[in-house]
């Protein structure tokens, strides 16, 4: 809230800010990263946070799929598996998709807009401490939640969706749901910052020239994503403060017997659910829509309709929550409705599969790993979207509920949609980032052993969904007909552990001999590929005018008669100069800053305090408070 | 978030300050946060199986007094702003520490009116009433306090020198969110107080 001026002595603006850059001058190693408030930097701490956290859920999954390899298998006992596969469910949707998505926002969304940094970088620090925090957090559960010393995991128990009644102390006593409840608000909040930071970066902080329909597809859809988190990120917080004061006050939200109805949990999570969905998705759709032209050659097929679908899906998502609830009895009158909302929201993204096709059609496509998983993600996400439309129909749906068609579908959009779409990411973007290529080769063997390991679990769990196989169930008797798809399925999750080892193989060895990678390997577009990999600390040494959509395509290329790009003569392009030298001397840049990382530490010591006692609250409260303060009166200048 | 003293410079595309957008998108945030607490409320209402009821705890004319005690302090919230506006930061003393007197009047009736429903036996175990008004009503004053803290801290940083004419988006960020409370406060005595 403090003026930029203040400082314990009167300084003027020049001197404050000469000051703070000699100081960022002064971190090194670990330290540079722990004050960081460069979005690059924070970029990949959440890259490499989440994809810990991958790996995390990675082994959950094969946890539950060993054990449901054959039947009557004990190798997890049945409290076990419950808490395995809440814990798999909670960590792939807020500690894996959800961060990895603001990976891409961090890296990108200031470098394709042409600005120097966020609106607020500090609080995208804050952000991603939070996210940290609260995955540890939530996982420390495993070791505290419950009674380690017997052996007992204390993992959350309720599923990913932690449907009251069973949240509440009378069946789940130990401290697992405590745990859940709590970092997922943390994660919220951290989720919540970075909303509104993006939002205010792209709203306000664009280059010259940068009208919102000269803006990369991907800037679009983190904007119609970072809206979805700011409204849809309140109403979970308040359904987890009622079960919180159920549980640890004595509450009546969801307690029956005082008049409650646990039927309002389901529509709250739902209604934050089906909006988080989409937060989930939009990030991948907007990856691949800036692939797809790259490898084709060949602007974005209708792009005006791909931004607009966006922002419709954007609106309608509040529409459709009530279609994971059909079975509660809300009446046929609000089922169909519900129904028809939710066949409704399949135009806008049947609208982008077709645009994205088209902007393959007829182009000069150039095969390479991102385009691998770019129409990887087309084809899988398609079959995910179609039997999603599957479940709007209201009596298939009874049918399907809760069986392992149900997860089958999930897993179609998140995992053959939302990871394919981020894995075309990462090898689109990580020359940019690191000044290396990934290896081709690697990476078309992760490409084939995700591909064919991905479509040997999932259409499994069609099949088994389809004969019956309820989900969440430890184990299930022979002679059902189910054994063989269960192995099936099974043998493709080692198989896309595979092929996230090839991933990791490929990375560690690129980073160390892969091909240096130059400004712009990929004959791209957007504005990102304008300037060095990886990319200065100031970005860009010159800000960029802004003239077209695909501006830096078209200062490469001008276009024949028949439509054929062809090359610009180097230095015939022209750059507006906004008189800083090139070597970026005098660009203001926003000075680190340790206070984000205080005021995040504070948050977690109030979810311990909260579940074991109340002084830690205070301890947690004030350490949050100096962090604040001491971040609202640091003479920083962002 | 000390871009107003060097907004000079750096010009927003859409010509609000960052800041000011942020506190905007935060205040659409919030509207979905005691939306969600006051639809709870409402599904709730009547659902009680046993007392105390709000009929028999509600007391009317003292919540009237403190709302208007509450809605007067977004009057003095304005005269602050206006105050620094105008360079006067004599007079937005004066009108800060009368907002934050007003609102710690507020609270301190809400944390009466919480004693005596306590006293009559109301808790949040009691019954749906006591769950859904405690919580709904105790948030609402946690957002009122926070916002006292904030009027108090620019209070302070204002007997330093560091609150001018030059950054009064300070105060104007403080004053949106002072108002929106009230504004929550007013819908919040509407539905829960006034329409039984």
């Amino acid at each position: 809230m403090a003026g930029a001026t203040y400082t314990p002595r009167r300084v003027t603006m020049a001197e404050a800010l000469r000051q703070a850059r000699e100081d960022a001058g002064t971190y090194r190693g670990v330290w540079s990263w722990i004050a960081t408030v460069d979005h690059k930097r924070i970029g990949v701490l959440y890259g490499v946070t989440a994809f810990f956290f991958f790996l995390v859920g990675g082994l959950e999954a094969l946890l539950i799929r060993v054990q449901l390899a054959t039947p009557n298998e004990h190798f997890l006992n049945a409290d076990r598996y419950n808490r395995i596969f809440t814990m798999h469910g909670t960590t792939m949707v807020f500690l894996v998709v959800m961060p990895l998505g603001a990976t891409f926002f961090n890296l990108l969304v200031p470098l394709m807009i042409g600005a120097r940094d966020v609106a607020f970088p500090r609080m995208n620090a804050f952000s991603y401490w939070l996210f940290l925090f609260g995955g540890i957090f939530l996982n420390v559960s495993f070791f505290t939640g419950g009674n380690i010393l017997k052996g007992d995991l204390g993992a959350p128990d309720a599923g990913w969706f932690g449907y009251a009644p069973l949240t509440l102390n009378r069946f789940s006593p130990d401290n697992g749901i405590d745990y859940w409840m709590l970092g997922l608000q943390i994660l919220g909040v951290a989720s919540l910052a970075g909303g509104f930071n993006f939002i205010v970066t792209i709203l306000n902080m664009r280059a010259p020239g940068m009208t919102l329909f000269r803006m990369p597809l991907f800037v679009w859809m983190t904007l119609v994503t970072s809206f979805l988190i700011i409204f849809a990120m309140p109403v979970i917080a308040v359904a987890l403060f009622e079960l919180s004061f159920d549980r640890l006050f004595g509450a009546n939200f969801f307690n029956a017997a005082a008049g409650g109805t646990p039927l309002l949990w389901q529509h709250m999570f739902w209604l934050f659910g089906h909006p988080e969905v989409y937060i989930l998705i939009l990030p991948a759709m907007g990856i691949v829509s800036e692939v797809l032209p790259t490898f084709a050659r060949k602007p974005l097929f209708g792009y005006p309709f791909v931004v607009f679908s966006g922002v419709a899906i954007g609106f309608m998502s509040w529409g459709v929550w009530a279609h994971h609830m059909y079975t509660t009895g809300l009446g046929s009158v609000a089922n169909s409705a519900f129904g028809v909302s939710t066949i409704l929201i399949s135009v806008p993204t049947g609208v982008k599969i077709f645009n994205w096709l088209a902007t393959l059609w007829g182009g000069s496509i150039s095969f390479k790993t991102p385009l691998y998983f770019a129409v990887g993600f087309i084809a899988m996400f398609t079959i995910g979207g179609l039997t999603g439309v599957t479940h709007s129909i209201v009596p298939s749906d009874y049918q399907q509920q809760d069986t392992y068609y149900v997860v089958a579908h999930f897993h179609q959009v998140l995992f053959g949609g939302a990871i394919f779409g981020l894995f075309a990411g990462a090898y689109y973007w990580f020359p940019k980032f690191t000044g290396r290529m990934l290896d081709e080769g690697w990476g078309k063997l992760h490409f084939w052993l995700m591909f064919v390991g991905f479509n040997l679990t999932f259409e499994p769990m069609m099949v088994l969904g389809l004969l019956g196989m309820p989900r969440r169930i430890q184990t299930y008797p022979d002679g059902y007909g189910w054994g063989f798809w269960n192995m099936m399925a099974t043998v493709g999750a080692f198989l896309i552990a595979a092929s996230i080892l090839a991933f990791i193989v490929n990375v560690i060895k690129s980073l160390r001999t892969g091909d240096v990678a130059g400004d712009d390997p990929w004959d791209a577009r957007t504005l990102e590929w304008s300037i060095p990999s990886p990319p200065p600390p100031y970005n860009f040494a010159r800000v960029p005018q802004v003239h077209a959509l695909d501006d830096f395509w078209h200062r490469k290329y001008a276009e024949d008669p028949a439509g054929k790009p062809v090359p610009v003569p180097a230095g015939a392009s022209d750059h507006a100069d906004d008189s800083h030298g090139d070597d970026g001397h005098g660009i203001h840049l926003p000075s680190p800053s340790y206070f984000p990382l205080i005021a995040a530490a504070g948050i977690p010591l109030i979810g311990f305090g909260l579940i074991y006692d109340v002084a830690i609250v205070a301890v947690g409260a004030v350490v949050t408070i100096v962090g604040l303060y001491g971040w609202a009166l640091e003479p920083a200048a962002e | 978030m000390q871009h107003a003293a060097t907004a000079g410079h750096l010009e927003t595309n859409t010509g609000l300050d960052n800041r000011k957008l942020l506190m905007w998108l935060f205040l659409g945030s919030e509207c979905l946060f005691f939306g969600s607490f006051i639809a709870a409320y409402l599904l709730y209402r009547d659902r009680s199986v046993t007392g105390p009821y709000p009929k028999d705890l509600f007391d009317i004319p003292f919540t009237s007094v403190s709302s208007f005690v509450l809605l007067m302090s977004s009057v003095t919230m304005v005269l602050a702003l206006s105050a620094i506006q105008r360079g006067n930061l004599r007079q937005m003393r004066v009108w800060l520490l009368a907002t934050a007197f007003l609102g710690t009047l507020f609270v301190s009736g809400q944390a009466f009116e919480f004693t005596e429903f306590y006293r009559e036996g109301l808790t949040l175990h009691a019954n749906m009433f006591g769950t859904t008004f405690f919580v709904l009503t105790g948030f609402h004053g946690a957002h009122v306090t926070v916002g006292i803290l904030i009027l108090m801290s620019i209070y302070i940083l204002s007997l330093k020198g560091h609150i001018t004419e030059e950054n009064s988006l300070n105060v104007e960020l403080a004053g949106l969110y002072w108002h929106f409370v009230d504004v929550v406060w007013i819908v919040i005595f509407t539905l829960v107080y006034l329409v039984q």
